[in-house]
């Protein structure tokens, strides 16, 4: 359907034929043009990449010596014999699923009080926007390892009321949920998108409403919730592909490994170790083959499913 | 603003003293929330001013030590091999680059989008919105074994050309969205006058975006100073190091023994960041807001 050619511009019948296709140039080849930058990195870094790494999962692949088929072998490897595999999908599942609701639960929770027509909403919005644009830093990451390190700020803290805690991070138990609460912590620019939203909600509903009697909470499940579903959604894509994506802290936090025992193994590391430690980039490449698998079918399944609770008004 | 407040008289009904009682609540539970969050930030700082043996002993004091000096950024300064000053250069310049690039690539992209009549153009649209959602770990390794074979591993270019190809999708969404705001009138008009697209787009598209252009520019700085994966990947000459990159090799080499340089040179590190957050908050602000309402 695309790739029809829009000629209406060019036909009166009679017009010459060079006139005619100087006219399809005329009209298509500007688009073009000034979309080339985008073309080139378009097939170059994006499409020509993706299917060379499709060709390399099914291969073994050192970087030094030439690609070998290695057929089926990687995948295999990886579903059937390869517990490394299934801790780091292990630890990005739970990171995932925790992080992601509760940052989105914060961000909607703070966004709900500052909306109330809060005096000062433009700094208080800043202070809880700033650990957001912060909080990607290697810099933070080497704050956080302190902070829940066994000598580190949240163990003065618990000092002062007697209790003695553990090293956070190098406790397996605890080590990821340093990192989920470092996820938490950024909820500011979810929040943001929030606010934004819970504008768009025309005020003449609150006001039938309140003429009706309902009341405040009431309110909330029966208008605000429900006209916000889409900047939920959208908030829930972004935040689950990001979780799924993350990389930095966990690699500051455990040094590279990962550990303490594979704890904090996120996917994006064990195969970053693959690749760039270890230099198995067909199994790396296979690696990544799987999570693109699951970002897609997460995405495709949360459009499929988005009718049955995503309101869309227009 | 007045907004809000007209907001307050509609939606509350609850009599004024308990207005005012709920009031305070959320101001207390709000200033509670932000000191909570900005606390390891404060931490952080008074930490980098304090003498190395009162980092660990002056607990969970934010307060400035008495014996405050700079005694920790000295030595963080020169605490690799190579000095940090050429560290910050070497980030600056790899992302004043990239703002270069993104800015550039992207408009020209996202002025096609807006603004251009052509074959294909919802495919190719759409072929872009995919490309946000695509993890890098899949373009990756081809990406390197691309830039290694072109020789390009071990400087910036494959850090910075990405940008001029306008790899960064994003952006050319934020601007499609803003440029369809623009009045199409004033194309219409400078059509008349004999304006090809060019200069349309070099006249009045650019002219009329620059917030987006500032915004745009802003998140790619910020990004790409931030940026750990693809320096960590493509540089392994320390004195071609980004700060991010030399801060984890602080960690690895010293980190254990000076504590002091480490948080030094983090607070330098964040510094940058900090100043676009004081002076274009709002700019930042409005860049989610827009971008995040449109599904």
């Amino acid at each position: 359907m695309a790739t029809q050619v829009d000629t209406s511009n060019a036909t009166p019948t009679g017009v010459a034929a060079p006139s005619y296709w100087r006219g399809v140039w005329e009209n298509h080849a500007p688009g073009y043009l000034f979309l080339l930058p985008w073309f080139i990195g378009f097939f170059g870094l994006t499409i020509g990449p993706i299917l060379t790494s499709l060709y390399l999962s099914f291969t073994h692949f050192d970087l030094l010596t030439a690609p070998r088929w290695a057929g089926m072998d990687n995948y295999v490897r990886m579903f059937t014999n390869d517990p490394k595999f299934a801790a780091s999908m292990r630890v990005t599942f739970i990171f995932v699923i925790f992080s992601v609701p509760l940052k989105l639960a914060f961000a909607l929770g703070v966004a709900l009080l500052l909306n109330r027509g809060m005096r000062g909403l433009s700094i208080y919005r800043a202070l809880f926007y700033l650990p957001s644009l912060l909080g990607a830093s290697v810099a933070i990451a080497i704050l956080w390892r302190q902070i829940f390190a066994g000598n580190g700020l949240v163990n003065q803290v618990l000092a002062t009321f007697g209790i003695i805690g553990p090293s956070w991070i190098s406790n397996p138990n605890t080590s990821l949920w340093t990192l989920i609460i470092l996820a938490i912590w950024q909820f500011g620019s979810p929040m943001i998108i929030f606010l934004a939203g819970l504008r768009q909600i025309p005020q003449d509903m609150y006001e039938a409403a309140s003429l009706d009697g309902a009341s405040r909470w009431r309110q909330f499940w029966k208008i605000t919730l429900p006209m916000l579903t889409p900047v939920v959604f959208f908030n829930a894509i972004i935040q689950t592909i990001e979780a799924f994506k993350s990389f930095t802290p966990s690699f500051i936090i455990s040094g590279g490994t990962g550990g303490p025992i594979n704890s904090t193994l996120f996917y994006t590391l064990y195969l970053y170790n693959e690749a760039f430690g270890f230099f198995r980039m067909g199994y790396a490449s296979a690696l990544a083959w799987v999570l693109l698998i699951i970002v897609a079918a997460f995405t495709a399944f949360s459009f499929l499913t988005s009718k049955f609770w995503v309101h869309y008004d227009d | 603003m007045t907004t809000d407040a007209d907001r307050l008289t509609v939606v509350t009904t609850a009599s004024p003293t308990r207005k005012r009682v709920i009031s305070i609540v959320s101001h207390a539970l709000l200033i509670i929330a932000s000191i909570l969050m900005l606390y390891p930030l404060l931490w952080l700082l008074a930490a980098s001013f304090r003498p190395e043996n009162e980092i660990f002993t002056s607990g969970i004091s934010v307060l400035p030590s008495i014996n405050w000096n700079l005694d920790s950024y000295v030595r963080g300064w020169n605490g690799l091999r190579v000095s940090f000053g050429q560290l910050f250069l070497n980030s600056f310049v790899i992302s004043g680059l990239s703002v270069i690039g993104n800015v550039m690539a992207c408009s020209l992209a996202a002025y096609a989008f807006a603004r251009l009549e052509f074959a294909g153009r919802r495919f190719w649209f759409a072929m872009m919105l995919m490309t946000l959602m695509l993890p890098y770990q899949v373009t990756l390794i081809p990406q390197y074994v691309l830039f290694l074979n072109m020789g390009w591993v071990n400087t910036f270019l494959p850090l910075v050309v990405p940008k001029f190809l306008a790899a960064d999708a994003f952006f050319i969404f934020l601007m499609v969205q803003f440029f369809r705001g623009i009045p199409k009138e004033l194309d219409e008009a400078a059509r008349m006058d004999g304006a090809g697209p060019w200069r349309i787009y070099w006249k009045i598209i650019l002219p009329l975006s620059t917030p987006v252009l500032a915004t745009a520019a802003i998140f790619t700085f910020i990004w790409t100073w931030d940026d750990f994966f693809g320096p960590l990947i493509y540089l392994s000459d320390l004195r071609q190091y980004t700060v991010m990159l030399g801060l984890r090799t602080f960690v690895d080499s010293t980190g254990m023994s000076d504590y002091g340089g480490m948080f030094a040179m983090s607070v330098l590190a964040l510094v940058p960041i900090f100043a676009f957050f004081l002076f274009f908050q709002r700019l930042l602000i409005e860049g989610i807001a827009t971008t995040g309402m449109k599904r």
